[in-house]
Parts: C-alpha cells; sequence; structure tokens
C-alpha cells in the first residue's frame, strides 16, 4: 500500500509540473492598450488574427475579442450583461431582434469614413430589410444560400429547390439542420415569403419537408462542407461563403442560387448600447472597413465582403468576378432577407419543425 | 464522532445549495412561468405533446440499450482488470480515461470519418472484399456514439468494486464447493452491487440528456429529448419550455434515488 | 488459452477505444484542411500550431482550470463522501439525488442556470465563474467514484486504529484514506477529463477573452475546425501516453534492484 501511495504522490508531482510547462509558455506578454480597450464579440474564425494585431499596433487600442459559435448562443450573453462588449457582429435577423430590444447604439457615420465609403450602397440597401434607415449596422459578411452539387453524381444541373424531393436522388441529399433554413427552402418552393407567419403557408411547409425526410441522408450544419467533398452526398444545401472553399478542394462540386429564389444574408458590425468603450469601438469598425483590411479579411474567411473598393483591389481575376463570391443580386427572383419573427413567430416555427424532426 | 461528522458534511451542503439547488430553483421557476411571467403548468404538460413523448422514448430506449451494452462490455473487462496487480491500478484507470481528453467533438467526429459511406472503415471492408457497412446516420450509430462515450463512466466504477473484493473470500466459497457460476452469483456480483449502480447512473444519466451525438452520428433524423431541450434554448430561446422539459427528466434522478435505496440496505449508514 | 481470450478481449475494447483517436493522429498529419480528404503528409499543422499564441494560451487556461477545479472538486467530493457514512439513509439518498443532479441536467441547462446565479450575485465574469461552475460539475463524478469504495470500507479497522491510540484525523490517513485512494484518484481524474471537455457551461460562464480549448474548438464550428487542434490533441496525447509509461516502468525497476 505504501509503495502505491508514494507512486501517487509521483504521479501528481509529474502533472504539477507539466503543469508549470505550461504555465511558463502561457505567460507571453500581453502588450496593455495606452489608449484604453475595445471588446469585440463575433463568430468563430470570423476575422484574420492579423488585422486585429494592425490595429492594435496603429492605434494603441487592445483589442479584446471573444467568439461565439451560433447568433443564439451570443444573444443572452450580450442580453443579460454579464460581460460588457462593445462590438458584436450578428446575423441580420438577429441584429431586428437586438433593434426592438433596444439593445444598440446609433452608428454615427461622421466618425466612419471607410464605412461610408467603402461599403457598397446595394448592401446597405439590403441591410434595410432588418434595419430600416442603416442607423445600426455595418455590413461585414453577406451571402445567400443555395444547392452545392456533384456534376459525377446527378443525372442533370441541379436548378431548383423541386429538385432535392426527386426521388431518384434519395439518401443523396444533405438538408440544413436549423429551423429557419430548413423552411426557407419549402417556403421558397411553394412560391411563399421565408418569413411568413401564416398559419396555412407553415403546414404547406411542413408538409413538404415530412414528405422529404426519407429522401434526406442527414440534416447536418458545418458538415455540408466536409461530406459534399469527400462525396458523401450528391446534393447539400449550404452557404455560398463555403463553396469556393468546397470546389477547390472537389472541383466536381458546383453552386447554384435556385431559380425559386433564396435567403441573402448578411452579418454585421454593431455597437452596443451599453457598449463601454464606443468611441474605440468606432475605429475598430471603421478600421475593418478600410479597404486593404478588408480585402486580408475576404482572402481569410472567403466569404463575400460588401466592401467594394477591397473587391477592386482583389488580383485574381477569377474570383474578382466570381459568380459565387459576388453574383449580381438583381439577375435574380425571390431573394430575401430574414427578419426577426418574434418569440411568437419563433415558437411556431420551432414547434412545426420539431414535428418534422420527429415524425 | 456525530458531531464531527456533520461538521465535515458543511461544506458540501453550502456547495450543493449555491450552486445545485439555487439555480435549480431558477430552472424550476422558468419552468413554472410563462413569458409574461404568470403562472402555468403548460411547460411541464409539454411532454405529453405527441413530438416530446416520442423524443423522450427515444431517448429512454437508446440510453437504456446503451447501458445494457456498456454493462455487458465492462464488466468482464472490469472482472479480467481486477486480477491484475494493484499497483497497475493507476495505468489501468488512465488508458481507459485518456481518450477523454481528446475533444468530445473531435473524437464524435473522428467517429463520422470512420463510420460514412466513404470512410475509413467501408474502405477498410471493400479492400477485404466484404459488404460495407451502413450504419452512419441510423439510430445503431447513436447507440455506438453513446456507448463510446459513456464505456468509461461504467468500467471505472465496475474496476473500482471489483478490485476491492476480497480474494480470500472468492477462495473461501472454491473451498466450500461454489462452482463458478455459484460464486459469480452469490459473491461476486452481489459485491459489486455499489459499484454497478453507480456505473448504471453515471451512464444512463448523461445518456438521456446528451445531444450531440445524435445530430453528428444520427444524420439529424431522429429527434432526442436532449436536442428538444437544446432546441429550446439555444435556437428558440424559450428558456421557459426547456426548463420545464428539464424538471421532467428529473424525475429520472427520483426513480434513480429510489433503485439506490433499495439496493443499498447493507445499512453501511454505521459504517466508519 | 483463457489469459489468450482475455488478452483479445482488452484489446478489442482498447482498440474500440482508441480507433477515432488514431484516426485523429493521422488527420494532424493531413495536408488537406478538410477531414474528407487526404491531401498528402504533411507536418505544417504542427508548425502553425507553435505560431498560433491563441491556442497555446487556451490550452494553458483549460490546464490551469482543469487542475484547480479538479483538485478542489476532490477534496469537497471526498469530504462528502465521509460526511456522508455519517448519515441518516434518507438524507444520504436525498443528498445523492441532489449530487445527480448537474449530471442529469443538460449542460445548456446548468450553464444558463449558473450564468443567472452569477449575475444575481454580481459575481465579475472571469476565470473565477468558470472556476466555480467546473467545481460544481466535477463533484458529482467525485462523489460516485468514492462512494463505491466507503461503502467497501472495513468500519473495524477505523476503530481499531481509535483503539491504539491513533488521534481521529491520524487514524483517517493511515487507515481509511489508503483504502479510498484509488476512488479518490479515479474520481479527481475523472473531474479533470470532464473538465478539460466541457464546452456549453464555460461558454456561459466565462468571461471576454478567456478561451479553452473546448470553447475554441466549438467556436470554430462555422468555419470549419483547424487541423491545429488535430495536431495539439495528438500531442498532448502522446505526451500523457509517454509520460504515463515512463512511470508506469520505473516502480518495476525499483523493485528489481
Amino acid at each position: 500500500m505504501r509503495k502505491e501511495k508514494r507512486f501517487h504522490i509521483k504521479w501528481i508531482m509529474v502533472m504539477l509540473a507539466l503543469t508549470a510547462s505550461v504555465l511558463l509558455c502561457g505567460c507571453a506578454s500581453s502588450n496593455k492598450g495606452v489608449n484604453g480597450q475595445v471588446i469585440v464579440y463575433n463568430w468563430g474564425e470570423y476575422i484574420d488574427p492579423e488585422t486585429i494585431r494592425m490595429f492594435e499596433e496603429e492605434t494603441g487600442i487592445e483589442v479584446i475579442y471573444d467568439e461565439f459559435e451560433t447568433n443564439e448562443s451570443m444573444y443572452p450573453k450580450v442580453e443579460s450583461g454579464a460581460v460588457a462588449y462593445d462590438i458584436a457582429c450578428p446575423s441580420d435577423y438577429m441584429i431586428s431582434r437586438m433593434i426592438e430590444n433596444g439593445m444598440l447604439s446609433e452608428i454615427n457615420y461622421d466618425n466612419m469614413p471607410n464605412a461610408k465609403s467603402n461599403i457598397g450602397a446595394q448592401y446597405y440597401e439590403q441591410a434595410r430589410g432588418f434595419d430600416p434607415d442603416n442607423t445600426y449596422a455595418i455590413p461585414y459578411c453577406w451571402g445567400t444560400v443555395g444547392i452545392l452539387y456533384n456534376r459525377t453524381m446527378v443525372d442533370e444541373p441541379i436548378t431548383r429547390w423541386e429538385q432535392l424531393w426527386d426521388e431518384k436522388y434519395a439518401d443523396d441529399i444533405l438538408m440544413q439542420d436549423s429551423v429557419r433554413d430548413a423552411f426557407m427552402v419549402a417556403e421558397k418552393l411553394n412560391g411563399d415569403s421565408m418569413n411568413t407567419l401564416d398559419p396555412d403557408e407553415l403546414t404547406a411547409a411542413k408538409d413538404l419537408l415530412i414528405e422529404q425526410k426519407p429522401l434526406v441522408q442527414a440534416y447536418v450544419v458545418d458538415q455540408v462542407r466536409d461530406k459534399m467533398i469527400g462525396g458523401e452526398a450528391a446534393i447539400g444545401v449550404i452557404y455560398s461563403g463555403e463553396a469556393i472553399y468546397t470546389q477547390k478542394e472537389n472541383p466536381d462540386l458546383v453552386y447554384v442560387i435556385p431559380e425559386e429564389g433564396t435567403n441573402v444574408w448578411i452579418d454585421a458590425w454593431v455597437i452596443l448600447k451599453n457598449a463601454p468603450n464606443k468611441e474605440n469601438a468606432e475605429k475598430f469598425i471603421d478600421f475593418m472597413c478600410r479597404e486593404d483590411i478588408a480585402l486580408m479579411n475576404f482572402d481569410y474567411i472567403t466569404y463575400s465582403t460588401p466592401n467594394v473598393a477591397a473587391r477592386e483591389l482583389i488580383e485574381d481575376e477569377s474570383i474578382k468576378y466570381s459568380e459565387i463570391a459576388f453574383p449580381d443580386l438583381s439577375q435574380y427572383e425571390n431573394l430575401e432577407t430574414y427578419i426577426y419573427l418574434g418569440e411568437d413567430g419563433d415558437s411556431l416555427y420551432n414547434e412545426l419543425w420539431k414535428e418534422v424532426k420527429a415524425h | 464522532m456525530t458531531s464531527k461528522k456533520n461538521w465535515l458534511s458543511v461544506p458540501y451542503l453550502f456547495w450543493s445549495g449555491l450552486f445545485i439547488i439555487v439555480p435549480l430553483g431558477m430552472v424550476v421557476y422558468y419552468g413554472l412561468t410563462d413569458r409574461t411571467g404568470a403562472f402555468t403548468l403548460d411547460n411541464i404538460t409539454a411532454i405529453a405533446s405527441a413530438g416530446h413523448a416520442k423524443a423522450l422514448r427515444l431517448s429512454l430506449l437508446l440510453s437504456l440499450v446503451s447501458t445494457v451494452i456498456c454493462f455487458l462490455l465492462a464488466y468482464p473487462l472490469a472482472m479480467i482488470l481486477a486480477q491484475v496487480q494493484v499497483k497497475r491500478h493507476n495505468f489501468i484507470i488512465l488508458i481507459f480515461i485518456l481518450p477523454m481528453w481528446m475533444n468530445f467533438l473531435l473524437r464524435t467526429l473522428a467517429w463520422q470519418t470512420l463510420l460514412e459511406k466513404n470512410g475509413v472503415i467501408n474502405h477498410v471492408l471493400s479492400f477485404l472484399h466484404l459488404p460495407t457497412l451502413k450504419i452512419i446516420n441510423t439510430p445503431a450509430a447513436i447507440i455506438l456514439g453513446m456507448v463510446y462515450n459513456f464505456l468509461p463512466f461504467m468500467i471505472l466504477p465496475l474496476y473500482n468494486a471489483l478490485a476491492k473484493i476480497d480474494g480470500n473470500v472468492i477462495n473461501a466459497a472454491h473451498d466450500l464447493g461454489a462452482g463458478h457460476i455459484h460464486t459469480f452469483f452469490r459473491i461476486i456480483l452481489p459485491l459489486s452491487i455499489p459499484g454497478i449502480i453507480s456505473g448504471i447512473t453515471m451512464v444512463f444519466i448523461p445518456a438521456l440528456t446528451t445531444f450531440v451525438i445524435s445530430s453528428l452520428l444520427g444524420g439529424g433524423k431522429l429527434l432526442l429529448i436532449g436536442d428538444v431541450i437544446d432546441l429550446e434554448f439555444t435556437k428558440t430561446s424559450n428558456w421557459h419550455l426547456g426548463s420545464g422539459l428539464s424538471m421532467v427528466l428529473m424525475i429520472f434522478i427520483l426513480i434513480n434515488m429510489v433503485l439506490s435505496a433499495i439496493f443499498d440496505k447493507d445499512g453501511e449508514g454505521s459504517m466508519l | 488459452m483463457k489469459n489468450a481470450a482475455k488478452k483479445i478481449y482488452i484489446a478489442l475494447i482498447v482498440l474500440f477505444l482508441y480507433a477515432p483517436i488514431g484516426t485523429l493522429m493521422v488527420l494532424s498529419f493531413n495536408a488537406s484542411k478538410t477531414r474528407a480528404k487526404w491531401g498528402g503528409f504533411s507536418i505544417q499543422w504542427y508548425i502553425a500550431l507553435f505560431e498560433n499564441e491563441e491556442i497555446l494560451r487556451a490550452l494553458f487556461n483549460t490546464l490551469v482550470i482543469a487542475l484547480v477545479s479538479s483538485l478542489v472538486a476532490t477534496v469537497i467530493g471526498t469530504i462528502a463522501c465521509i460526511a456522508m457514512t455519517g448519515m441518516k439513509r434518507q438524507a444520504k439518498s436525498i443528498l445523492m439525488g441532489i449530487t445527480n443532479i448537474p449530471m442529469l441536467n443538460a449542460d445548456i441547462v446548468t450553464g444558463v442556470s449558473l450564468m443567472l446565479l452569477y449575475i444575481s450575485l454580481g459575481i465579475r465574469f472571469g476565470m473565477g465563474t468558470i472556476l466555480l461552475s467546473h467545481i460544481t460539475f466535477n463533484i458529482p463524478y467525485v462523489i460516485l467514484s468514492v462512494m463505491p469504495r466507503m461503502k467497501q470500507l472495513n468500519p473495524s479497522t477505523f476503530e481499531a486504529a481509535l483503539d491504539l491510540g491513533s488521534s481521529h484525523l491520524n487514524a483517517f490517513f493511515k487507515v481509511v484514506f489508503p483504502d479510498l485512494l484509488p476512488g479518490i484518484l479515479s474520481g479527481f481524474l475523472m473531474a479533470f477529463t470532464m473538465s478539460l471537455d466541457d464546452f456549453i457551461i464555460t461558454h456561459f460562464t466565462k468571461g471576454v477573452g478567456v478561451d479553452t480549448l473546448s470553447t475554441k474548438i466549438y467556436t470554430e464550428i462555422k468555419k470549419g475546425i483547424k487541423p491545429e487542434m488535430y495536431a495539439l490533441s495528438s500531442l498532448i496525447f502522446v505526451t500523457v501516453l509517454t509520460l504515463l509509461v515512463l512511470i508506469n516502468l520505473s516502480p518495476d525497476k525499483k523493485e528489481k534492484k
């Protein structure tokens, strides 16, 4: 028994030594900002870390950077005031919810020359769907939701949502595992709005999704990317930002915006009402709108940038004029942006979605 | 002695009061109110709705099957391990805990890579001209994921309990003419009951509310009760319904308490 | 023959437990960023890993949180087990039931309710709140590991020690503690492991800029998990395994001398 005890002590010593060694490398200096700080809350992997470093160097403002993985997990943290963030980068419908609940502070464009000049007018226009007078949000990334298909695994080009109901693709279809995106597909197919709250339209959409369920291989979120690259499925619903990357990994993949119309989404910077460092927040957002910085971020995350000045700087012609990264939205019909449906609306969608999933 | 015992229980009573009971009170508050703050039982009775009841039944079934499989796999293993020398204890324990040091999400994604249609296992099988495996996106894959994740929680308490059994007791039984089977059912099994209860608790209870496994390995085509609760909190932001459904699951803690009390009658309350 | 069967059985279970880990290690050498395609052998992710200050800091946070929270949880949990043996059956069952609550509750429920608790208590979010939360969900694992040992204790040894003039504390550390140690150790390890792995509770109870490996991995979901994480996991795994084998070998040698 004694031997065993000595053995334990030794074991614990090793653990401590291991931690201590990590402690040493963890003590790497963090340069405190001479001009205060700014606290940013963004999606994971949604910025080129180098741009943050450059901002800190140029302005002397320390950036405290925090990440979230969904709009819905971001919201309660900001709302509860557990941490006072300055800036967040939510999606369209979440921004309209935050506006509705008075959580955002108005943008002063006079302090943000880059935001005023570099972001394309059409994107501000698009943002009015959730922020009617462009009072609160400055677009950061945008894209569409469309179909990615593997041309070696289908008989004819896929151009319509309708083809996701074709029985010959049974077990070869990947759907998005999120309420709004799944219902959007069915609603668009029915020719309805994807923000509808009409009970009949919603029931019709639900029935359509239940009808499709036996054909669906899996409901997934981020893994559409990997599964399509690996040839697991023939057709998948995916965000346009992933399309360029997946095509690079597997040249057989084709991205289309379906004829019935789809969702145009925007993730945008907002300054929070109770932001402790408003001025620094303005500087940070404006810095991110500078064309060279926006270009760095576009290269890093590959999601379409609304920064037209940055797009001009793209050297690779095939990307600069890419129909996937920068589609001419005026050519498509029935494009819409999500808006917040209210708590009752959300509950209604969720109830129906659970019926689909439990079926 | 008794007074000393009472004093010893203070830290944990304080801790569980502040960090378990008070937060639980908040869950109960949310569970019993609606958005306007008015009292309601709707969030509790919601469990009876078709979708929720089906999800609960499915969760119960899958976690029950997983617990049984874990038990059947772990018990013989724990018996074999219990015969190994005492000083190897820590090594054995670590071998079974170490896989869990890899992040849960990474491990589960790795299973996806292994099980997929074009996955590693199927490549190997087709190379050997064997029929391929089609379990990804089925309940079988979810059970595999649950067994994989919770097996160590069954192995360790069983091993702990079995290693503690005095070999002399077993020898004595053999000397007195008891066969292997007899010895097992009359001596080993009863003596390991505390470990069995721990093991079942640590597998069944977490398996009941798990949610990531069903979406990663089950293809999101089966809705478990854990998925529903997660959905209510993270997607719909309906904390009231989520809390209400969580409260319903507390019933299983109560059942567990009753079961422990029944099987635990050797009166170790007088111990020490 | 029987021994061979036993060994094969152990090997099969170990294979089952380590198969995905082997997969991850292979993926860490994959030149392609996606797990779905083999792009050739490369050690680029290992190089990238050591240049990534954020990941290293997250590793540091993760280890500190796991170590501190599991140590505290082990102490509280072990004391609780000892205290519980002195309790009435009913009181004990109820306390055990309460103990199981953090384990049963979906993580998200625990996370959100703890967040609300800290807000109402006015505690500043940061490392401290993460630690408090981790200790809370670690205690049940300690108690469930120590309790079976406790039940199998032979009470007369403790009494014998007392009769022989030992003090309570001394008798405890000399007689009871060694018997409990395997349970305590596995409880500690279990707690350490749970803490390493937790994501949701940490997400809701962390302050800004305090990231753990889990929170980093989960937030990477939208854009795809960075292969550096595979590399880091493989390194951690190999390091611990090597240490484990080394320590396990050394006492043997001493014995032979």
